[in-house]
Order: structure tokens, then C-alpha cells, then sequence
């Protein structure tokens, strides 16, 4: 079914009774060309874009639990193609033009909303590098745009000026940032990828793969064995154990990341706004919620779900930055279970198994990416080789010595 | 932050040497990767805000119980024997 105006009137009329599922629940084959592995946002715009852009037709998607409940429905929906190192810019930037035309090549609303994301920045070295930053985005085909304080204090008179320790001295602004509803982005590829043919099933755990010969033949689920010509693992958080069945130990570290939102309150916030002197960063829902948050835990975790301590330090860096929001109550908050790569880029490759490919190591930022990963990860399945913009986002780059490190921190995830 | 400091898996008290057959290949391994295990983890905590001492704490991934606090120096001296 398709969704338009006409579609909402006729069944306006129809008293509603006329909607079908956004995708179906097929019966699981006993072959497919290609196997995905992982019902998140990058699974399912696998699928989706190998149906669509690479020609592929007999396609399965895999979920374990429900399409919408990893990572892709619990983030702060933020997106921006804001990176300085040349590796990770162009492909955020390709990301981010996707998201642009996205609501239309799916047929769904995922509330696209180019909002602007700031990037305050408090001290004049700070600033410097904002600046480089800025040019290397100008560089590959983003936009970024310098404020300056009064710039700032006109666009964002809420924020506290009168900081002594952290004064805001301008920003880093790309407008095209901004914010999506993230479970409208599974549920909109998974509907969109159903069209296409791609079977999705939910409550289906791959448990194992099946070898033949140094290739991958398929998968062990709990709902049986099915046969596959290539498989994708796409499963965030999960990575490690899933790939320890192909006997691979990665460069991965799994840790918590939390979110939390406020009671609605009246708009006051334009657009996504982060604190350069702390871990912090804010946007308001369109149902006035204030979405916030901060660092990563910081130890290994698989619980989905994190501890007070960073609570109180990412309330702590929001009051330093917009006391204001000190009276409004926090209503909700969440963890999820992110794949912490050690230089903090993401990795899509094959792996030594023929027929297995992997498409992991997001960190905190793997939303944004998830059309071009999307993108790049089918184009590596369907033929083979690396798509130009994920070329360096390979696994043997930490061997070689060709680490992406975005922050220059080095090897330890807790500092990305 | 907080009073302890995560450092990683307990396995980076197994340092190679530099002279080791294949140190290159070892070092890779001991810097970049990691089992990453959902459950009984033994890893490092460091007393930032305290004592300063560095721990190996056995801990569940899953649901973060604390098994078992030793001394990083302690483990270490089990080590080398
Ligand atoms: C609190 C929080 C805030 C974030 N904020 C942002 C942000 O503002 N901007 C941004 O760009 N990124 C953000 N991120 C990161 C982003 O959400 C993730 O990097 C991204 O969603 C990961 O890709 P995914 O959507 O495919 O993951 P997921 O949705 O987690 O998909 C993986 C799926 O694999 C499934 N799976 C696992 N194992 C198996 C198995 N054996 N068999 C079958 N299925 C399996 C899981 O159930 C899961 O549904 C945030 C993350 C969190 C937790």
C-alpha cells in the first residue's frame, strides 16, 4: 500500500477499516540470495537499497526481537555530516543527502527535520579547530557556517552567558543538521523494503552459521535452518558475539549509551545544540520533550541500560550550559548497547568466510549513517568489492595502522 | 567523573614483549582486539578519586554484578610465575 493524501481521505471516508500491515509476515523460505542479519536501521536499508539500487530479489531480513527496538528506536534522532577527517566527512555528507530525499524513495514520513545543529565552542583554541573542522566540511560538499556570540546570543537567548568558567565565544553551525523520528526510519525502510519483496521477520535469532568449504551456506535460527548465497551481519551492539560463531575477534567493545527526555514543555530550543566544554548535547521533540545526552558509560556492558553517575554528569553539563532546564522534570531515560570501535569509525567489509560481510563498530553516531551504510554495505554485498565512500571503513585498518581516529584519542573507547 | 576509571579487559596486563617472536602480530592483538564477552568479564578499574590503585574487577557484562575486586599488582605477581 502506498501512503498519500488521497489514501488518507478515502479511508477517512472508509471509517479507516481499509489499512493493511506496513509489511508482511511471510512465510521463511528455505533459500534466499541474500541474508541480513539484524532488523535495526542499517539491516533494513541493507535490504532495502539492494533491492532497489543493486537488483537483488530473494532477500531476508532477520530481527530478534521486534523491528524498531535496538539501537535505530532508542537514539536522539540527531543527524549533521559534521566530521573534519576527509574518511569519515564524505561518507556522512553522502549520508545526509539520502536523508534529504529519504521520505520520498521510501514512501514514508519519517519526520526529516533540517533543523540546524550548533556546536558551541568556549575558548579561542577551541575555536580554531571549529574552524578547520568547518573547512573540511566546506571541502567536501557540506555546509558549515561560523557564529559568532552575538549571532549566537540572538538565535539562542536562553543559554547562560554569564559562564566564567565555560563562556560561549561562538559556534560551528551546519543548518542542513538536524533530527529524524528514528523508529519512523525502520519502520519506513522496513515498509519500503517489503514492497520490494524483501521477506523481514521478527523473533527470528540467528544462533550459528553454517560453513561449507570456507564459505557461508546459511543460517541457524530459532526458527530453523535457512540457506543463504551471502549473509550480512548488520546487529549494532551485538557484533562480537555474533561474529565469535565465525571464530573473529574484533576491534570492538561494547558499552551503554543512555538517553533521556524531559516533560513537554512550550518550544524554546531551535534545533540541536552541543556544549563544547563537556559531554552534552539538546533538541526539543515536536512533542516538547527535551531529548538530551551525554557520554557513553564507560565500561563494558550489555545490559541495555546504564547508571546514575553519567546522569548527573550530563545534567551537570546541560546546567552549565542552559540553566533554565533545571526545573524541568526528566520524564524517561534508556540505554542501548553500542559496537565502540577503538579508533571510533565504523567498519563495512567482508570478512576471511566467503559469503559473510559485516557492517559494524557505529559507536554513538551510527543514526545519521544509516542510509549510506545502507548504500555501501549492499553495493559491497551485491558485488563484491568496496563502494569508493566505505573503502577505508575496513577491518584490517587497525592491523596496518590506518585508524580513522576522528578524536585522536587513541585505542580506547571510552575516550571516543 | 566518577570515583573509578574504566581501563579495559584485564588481558592488558598480559603485555608482549618487544623482542617476542611475531611481537608486531601481538601487539595488534593486545592493543585493538577484544573478546568483548556478554557475562563474567575480568577487566581494569583505576582508583582516580581514591587511593589510586589499579583493580581487576570480575564483573557481569549482562547485568553488571561485581564477583569479585583484586589487586591489578597482586594478579600481575600470579602472572609472572
Ligand atoms: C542512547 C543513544 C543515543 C544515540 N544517539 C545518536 C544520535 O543522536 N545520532 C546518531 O547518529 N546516532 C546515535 N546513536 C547511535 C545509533 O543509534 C546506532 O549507531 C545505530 O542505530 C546502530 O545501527 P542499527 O540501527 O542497525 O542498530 P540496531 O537498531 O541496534 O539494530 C541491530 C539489530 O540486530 C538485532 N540482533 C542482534 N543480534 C541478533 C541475532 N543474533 N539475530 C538476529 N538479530 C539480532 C538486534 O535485536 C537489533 O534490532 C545513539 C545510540 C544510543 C543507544
Amino acid at each position: 500500500m502506498s501512503y498519500n493524501i488521497f489514501q488518507i481521505i478515502k479511508e477517512g471516508l472508509k471509517g479507516n477499516m481499509g489499512w493493511v500491515k506496513t509489511w508482511r509476515n511471510p512465510n521463511i523460505k528455505k533459500k534466499y540470495d541474500v541474508i541480513i542479519i539484524g532488523g535495526g536501521g542499517h539491516g533494513l536499508a541493507t535490504a532495502f537499497y539492494l533491492a532497489k539500487e543493486f537488483n537483488i530479489k530473494n532477500i531476508a531480513v532477520l530481527e530478534k526481537n521486534w523491528i524498531g527496538g535496538g539501537n535505530v528506536g532508542r537514539n536522539t534522532t540527531i543527524i549533521r555530516s559534521n566530521y573534519m577527517l576527509n574518511e569519515n566527512e564524505a561518507f556522512y555528507e553522502f549520508s545526509l543527502k539520502l536523508w534529504e530525499g529519504l521520505e520520498k524513495q521510501i514512501n514514508y514520513n519519517a519526520m526529516v527535520s533540517q533543523r540546524g545543529v550548533l556546536n558551541i565552542f568556549h575558548s579561542d583554541a577551541q575555536k580554531d579547530s571549529f574552524i578547520r573542522r568547518g573547512n573540511s566540511m566546506i571541502i567536501n560538499g557540506a555546509d558549515a557556517e561560523l557564529y559568532d556570540l552575538n549571532k549566537i546570543k540572538s538565535i539562542y537567548p536562553f543559554l547562560d552567558y554569564q559562564n566564567a568558567r565555560f563562556p560561549i565565544k561562538g559556534g560551528l553551525f551546519q543548518k542542513r543538521g538536524g533530527t529524524v523520528r528514528h523508529d519512523a526510519v525502520a519502520w519506513g525502510y522496513a515498509h519500503a523494503a517489503d514492497k520490494l519483496g524483501v521477506d523481514i521477520f521478527q523473533n527470528c535469532e540467528v544462533n550459528n552459521f553454517k560453513f561449507k568449504s570456507g564459505s557461508c551456506v546459511g543460517v541457524e535460527t530459532n526458527r530453523g535452518f535457512i540457506k543463504a548465497n551471502k549473509v550480512g551481519c548488520a546487529v549494532a551492539g551485538s557484533t562480537s558475539l555474533l561474529l565469535s560463531k565465525a571464530d573473529m575477534v574484533l576491534p570492538i567493545e561494547s558499552h551503554v549509551l543512555q538517553a533521556f527526555v524531559s516533560e513537554s514543555i512550550k518550544p524554546i530550543i531551535p534545533g540541536v545544540i552541543t556544549f563544547g566544554a563537556g559531554h552534552f548535547y539538546i533538541s526539543q521533540s515536536d512533542k516538547g520533550g527535551l531529548v538530551f545526552g551525554g557520554d557513553i558509560d564507560g565500561y563494558n556492558s550489555y545490559a541495555q541500560r546504564g547508571n546514575l553517575d553519567i546522569l548527573e554528569d550530563v545534567c551537570e553539563s546541560g546546567l552549565a550550559l542552559m540553566p533554565s532546564i533545571s526545573k524541568a522534570r526528566l520524564l524517561r531515560m534508556w540505554g542501548g548497547v553500542m559496537d565502540m570501535t577503538m579508533d571510533g569509525s565504523p567498519i563495512i567489509d567482508k570478512t576471511h568466510i566467503k559469503g559473510l560481510y559485516m557492517n559494524a563498530g557505529w559507536c554513538y553516531g551510527g543514526f545519521k549513517a544509516t542510509p549510506a551504510s545502507g548504500w555501501c554495505f549492499a553495493h559491497l554485498i551485491a558485488k563484491d568489492y568496496s563502494h569508493s565512500l566505505s573503502e577505508n571503513f575496513k577491518l584490517d585498518r587497525f592491523k596496518n595502522g590506518y585508524m580513522i581516529d576522528e578524536k585522536g584519542q587513541g585505542a580506547q573507547p571510552n575516550l571516543h | 567523573m566518577g570515583e573509578f576509571i574504566y581501563y579495559g579487559d584485564a588481558s592488558l596486563l598480559k603485555r608482549p614483549k618487544w623482542d617476542d617472536k611475531n611481537a608486531e602480530d601481538k601487539f595488534y592483538k593486545y592493543l585493538y582486539l577484544r573478546k568483548n564477552i556478554a557475562g563474567i568479564h575480568k577487566e581494569l578499574w583505576f582508583h582516580q578519586q581514591g587511593d589510586r590503585s589499579w583493580l581487576v574487577v570480575t564483573r557481569n557484562t549482562k547485568n553488571h554484578e561485581i564477583l569479585k575486586v583484586e589487586l591489578a599488582t597482586e594478579v600481575v605477581k600470579g602472572l609472572d610465575k
